[in-house]
């Protein structure tokens, strides 16, 4: 049976772009006419989406595209930052004269192509979403076209980008192969027996998708490609795909691999450790901001995994927590960074930041908040984050997991550390521009304050995503 | 229900913090000022309240307020006893006190370091009263924010290292701590203290929990060999920074080795009684010898910290009733005395600003008054008897001739080495001809000063001569505590057998 009105938000997004697409052709100077309406669009789909919440779990399309609450749920979430992005990114894109009728389309195609990739049930379903919203990615990346290193990072990202895909698209064929189905619900049923053939499809599925969340040892393109693009579409970049792709990591492991368990487990516990320890030693090096920032969701990436490796319910949830406490970090972190501004130059290295807090109080207390939640101090949100993935992984008695991954805590909130060391300690260095464009600050503060208040009701994300049962 | 009040001593601060952070006044501090005076004389005030209502023959919890927080898993959970209700009146009374004496000793961005000491009260007085372990670990660890802040913003050269290595240090110690909590979730199905009390947790995995949990305690309280950040700290925080460190932070260890590893994990701690015993001697006496040797005047006081922790972590596992009364008598004592030690180093510094004992001697004849409290705290910190560091190593002692002779002798020459350091830094400070022309420009105690150091001279010497009020308040609930201890080792022996 066909019901359209459940997939009526990915119609309506569809059709919008096109719409867009022919305003911003046909009418002159259009630029910041579409970036405004595609703005109200989102606003207006997340109204759709949420209206969707606690349906029961309904297919579509021939079972192949699933409607239940983990993909409302991360749909309203990537939507809810998608909008954040646009808001606060404005300023930036304007100043760096990239504000093109094509930026925000393909913003919202690549948020097209995620909400199709977090419902599909259906190898094929799949494929199609994950490669709609990477070509996006691709063109975004190397936006800011007249600089050398946006362009690198764009050309980087296809070519590795492009291999993983590939490999993604030889484990599909090896699972469809070996099981006879592309759809989700058919391949466990078939998989019980174990076959070699699709063991080998799942870790080649395995590989391409950590590469698409960055995890090691399938990062190497995240440091390059987060340097280069333009800091808008890095923050799009390091919140969005990730979420997404850590939703169809759960599909994936979760509903035709689940009978697997013991094969991916371990694979997963190894990618989910050692992005933890890279991510946490890498990062102290680091010059840049934003290459600081890439090691720094590389180790983010590990401890979300690593709820996924416990193969519970409640490893799932506290992933979802993660990835959306995580979310709300990246934003308020690149809130911050946006407003490193001196004469339309946005300053990135970390000496910029020298002696902010003399300066800029409240800029270095916004920092301050980031900075000690992304190393999961309490009581910021990012504590909770870090406590609820323990709690699942020490329910499955996974202490070596635990262990290692709380001491690597203590290495990353070694260069958090270092950060706030040279805002607070330092000699300042000069003052930065404070006439923000109105929908940063409000971002600024929202984020900021959310995880600075998250510690006194945190029962409110925790109903949510209490509602997303896989197993 | 009754009126709130623990949750308003805690959240009273932050209020005030908050206030002081909006409120607009970049150039006039005074606004700054005030409020946080007003918002620490009024918390100190509800504490006295507060120990004036309580209960002090009951050993139950009492004010016991409970809220759901995460649904069906962790509530918020505060209450007090009569071990902890002296912490929460120590730390209200010297955060008074620090704000009195801010005045003088903070020179730049005042605002922030009230905000510091403000936030920092929130956190210290949520450890104490805490009784659920996951809100209590929220408290512990969030204390570290605000203390990095002070060392490492109004922090001494270097500042930048104190800081960081505090910081480090004790976030590796508390993260084996958090895994522990976690799985005692698992295992019993709560993290309610009273309940875990009344469950008690399976004799099998006592001693890694026991294990998990000191390595947090032993960073913090601090003991021999995870003591280096002290000294570090220590001498590069500003006066008040060292004050409330040595004060205060240390005493959370203290607590959580009475509260928690005593009190949850009976079997364990009995198992594990020498090797405490063990690591206090050489606390006791390495670092009383490392303190004979200090040049610095604020390492040397901060090594006497760390002996005198050490008198305290072998008094709580004596495991008597003498022993564990004793150690919270030495803790608040020691809160008292070490926190007046280093303001009177801060008050020479801020006059010679070098914190080395060789510039110094002869400043009798010029800073008599100064001379006059100065000794009152030697004498304090060496256990003279009137004071009441001679009644906590005194109680401590008893209670370990009780349990093991030995190590009570041993312990007892830690009291002779205390005398030695503690006179011969007074009698090269104070007493001895002027050698360096810059003391004779030394001018005496000022009258905010005076205030302060005096009040604690006079708290100091009063329950030096009258202690009954502290030991009495506590001693219901230590014999609580130790009769727990006792029929849960009775009943673990006897399914040995």
């Amino acid at each position: 049976m066909m019901n359209l009105d459940l997939i009526f938000p990915e119609i309506f997004l569809s059709l919008a772009i096109m719409s867009l697409l022919m305003i911003g052709v046909f009418k002159k100077n259009s630029e910041k006419l579409v970036y405004n309406l595609s703005t109200i669009i989102l606003v207006i789909l997340l109204a759709l989406v949420i209206n969707l919440f606690s349906i029961d779990e309904t297919f579509v399309f021939n079972e192949s595209y699933k409607i239940d609450n983990l993909s409302i749920f991360m749909k309203s979430l990537i939507i809810m930052v998608a909008i954040f992005v646009m808001i606060s990114s404005f300023s930036y894109v304007k100043s760096l004269n990239i504000l093109k009728i094509e930026y925000p389309i393909l913003i919202l195609s690549s948020i097209l192509g995620m909400m199709i990739m977090i419902s599909s049930n259906d190898l094929i379903i799949f494929y199609l979403g994950l490669e709609l919203q990477s070509l996006a990615l691709y063109v975004l990346a190397s936006f800011n076209r007249d600089n050398i290193l946006s362009s690198e990072s764009g050309l980087k990202y296809f070519v590795l980008s492009a291999l993983s895909s590939g490999l993604l698209l030889y484990g599909c064929s090896l699972v469809y192969g070996f099981s006879g189905s592309t759809n989700f619900t058919t391949i466990a049923t078939t998989s019980s027996n174990i076959e070699y053939g699709v063991t080998f499809g799942l870790v080649f599925i395995i590989v391409g998708l950590a590469f698409k969340i960055s995890a090691v040892p399938f990062h190497m393109w995240a440091p390059d490609v987060y340097q280069g693009s333009p800091t808008s579409v890095t923050l799009f970049f390091s919140a969005l795909p990730k979420a997404a792709a850590l939703t169809v990591f759960i599909r994936f492991l979760y509903i035709p691999f689940v009978n697997l368990i013991e094969q991916w487990q371990t694979i997963l516990i190894f990618i989910s450790l050692a992005s933890m320890l890279f991510g946490a030693i890498a990062a102290i090096g680091q010059l840049n901001l934003k290459r600081l920032i890439a090691y720094s969701s590389i180790g983010h990436m590990g401890y979300a995994l690593a709820g996924l490796a416990t193969g519970t319910n409640q490893g799932i949830q506290s992933s979802v927590t993660y990835i959306s406490i995580y979310l709300v970090m990246t934003l308020a972190f690149f809130s911050c960074l946006f407003m490193l501004r001196k004469k339309s130059i946005f300053y990135e290295k970390i000496e910029d930041l020298s002696g902010l807090s003399s300066n800029h109080p409240i800029l270095s207390i916004s920092l301050l908040i980031v900075l000690f939640s992304l190393a999961g101090i309490p009581p910021l949100a990012g504590f909770f984050a870090k406590f609820y993935i323990f709690m699942a992984v020490i329910e499955q008695s996974m202490y070596f997991l635990a262990i290692v991954g709380l001491l690597s805590t203590v290495v990353a909130a070694f260069y958090y550390l270092r950060l706030i060391k040279i805002i607070y300690f330092d000699d300042p260095k000069g003052k930065f521009e404070t006439d923000h464009y109105f929908g940063l600050k409000v971002t600024l503060a929202i984020s900021t304050g959310i995880l600075a208040l998250y510690f006194i009701y945190p029962g409110i994300l925790n109903e949510l995503v209490s509602k997303i049962i896989i197993i | 229900m009754n009126f709130p009040l623990l949750s308003s001593l805690i959240i009273l601060p932050t209020i005030g913090a908050i206030f002081i952070l909006f409120g607009r006044s970049s150039t006039n501090y005074n606004s700054a000022k005030y409020i946080s005076l007003f918002i620490t004389f009024t918390n100190f005030v509800l504490s006295l309240y507060l120990w004036y209502t309580f209960d002090k023959t009951n050993s139950d919890f009492q004010f016991v307020e409970e809220r759901i927080w995460l649904e069906g898993f962790i509530n918020y959970k505060v209450g007090i006893d009569g071990i902890s209700i002296l912490f929460i009146i120590l730390t209200t009374f010297i955060t008074f006190l620090c704000v009195i004496s801010v005045n003088s000793t903070v020179q730049n961005r005042l605002k922030d370091f009230l905000l510091a000491i403000l936030f920092m009260e929130t956190m210290m007085i949520g450890v104490f009263c805490s009784l659920d372990l996951v809100i209590f670990y929220l408290f512990f660890e969030a204390g570290l924010i605000p203390m990095f802040l002070i060392i490492g913003i109004w922090g001494g050269q270097r500042r930048v290292y104190s800081a960081f290595k505090f910081f480090l240090y004790t976030l590796l110690g508390s993260v084996l701590m958090l895994v522990a909590i976690i799985s005692i979730y698992w295992m019993t199905g709560t993290t309610d203290v009273i309940e875990l009390y009344q469950i008690g947790i399976d004799p099998r995995y006592q001693n890694l929990l026991w294990l998990a949990f000191f390595s947090s305690f032993a960073v913090k309280t601090p003991m021999w060999p995870v003591h280096t950040w002290l000294p570090d700290a220590h001498v590069e925080a500003p006066t008040v920074g060292s004050v409330l460190l040595a004060a205060i932070l240390l005493k959370m260890a203290g607590y959580g080795f009475i509260r928690f590893s005593v009190g949850l994990f009976p079997i364990a701690s009995e198992y594990f009684v020498p090797l405490v015993f063990g690591l206090s001697l050489i606390a006791i006496l390495y670092t009383s010898f490392v303190a004979l040797m200090q040049e610095d005047m604020k390492k040397l006081i901060a090594y006497s910290s760390v002996a005198h922790m050490g008198f305290v972590t072998m008094g709580i596992f004596t495991m008597t009733s003498q022993g564990i009364e004793g150690s919270i008598f030495q803790m608040i004592s020691h809160g008292i005395i070490s926190a007046a030690l280093f303001l009177c180093v801060g008050v020479v510094y801020e006059r010679m600003h070098t914190r080395e004992i060789n510039k110094y001697g002869g400043i009798i004849s010029v800073m008599p008054r100064y001379a006059v409290v100065f000794m009152v705290f030697t004498l304090g910190a060496l256990g003279l008897p009137g004071t009441t560091g001679f009644i906590g190593e005194f109680l401590i002692l008893l209670g370990t001739f009780k349990v093991n002779f030995l190590v009570a002798t041993i312990a007892s020459i830690g009291v002779i080495l205390g005398a030695a350091y503690m006179l011969w830094l007074y009698r090269r400070v104070v007493f001895g001809e002027i050698k360096n022309p810059e003391v004779n420009k030394l001018t005496d105690l000022n009258r905010s000063e005076m205030l302060i150091l005096s009040t604690l001279a006079f708290v100091s010497i009063l329950f030096g001569f009258y202690p009954d009020p502290l030991i009495s308040t506590t001693s219901a609930s230590v014999e609580g505590l130790i009769e727990l201890f006792t029929t849960n080792i009775k009943i673990y022996t006897a399914s040995n057998l």
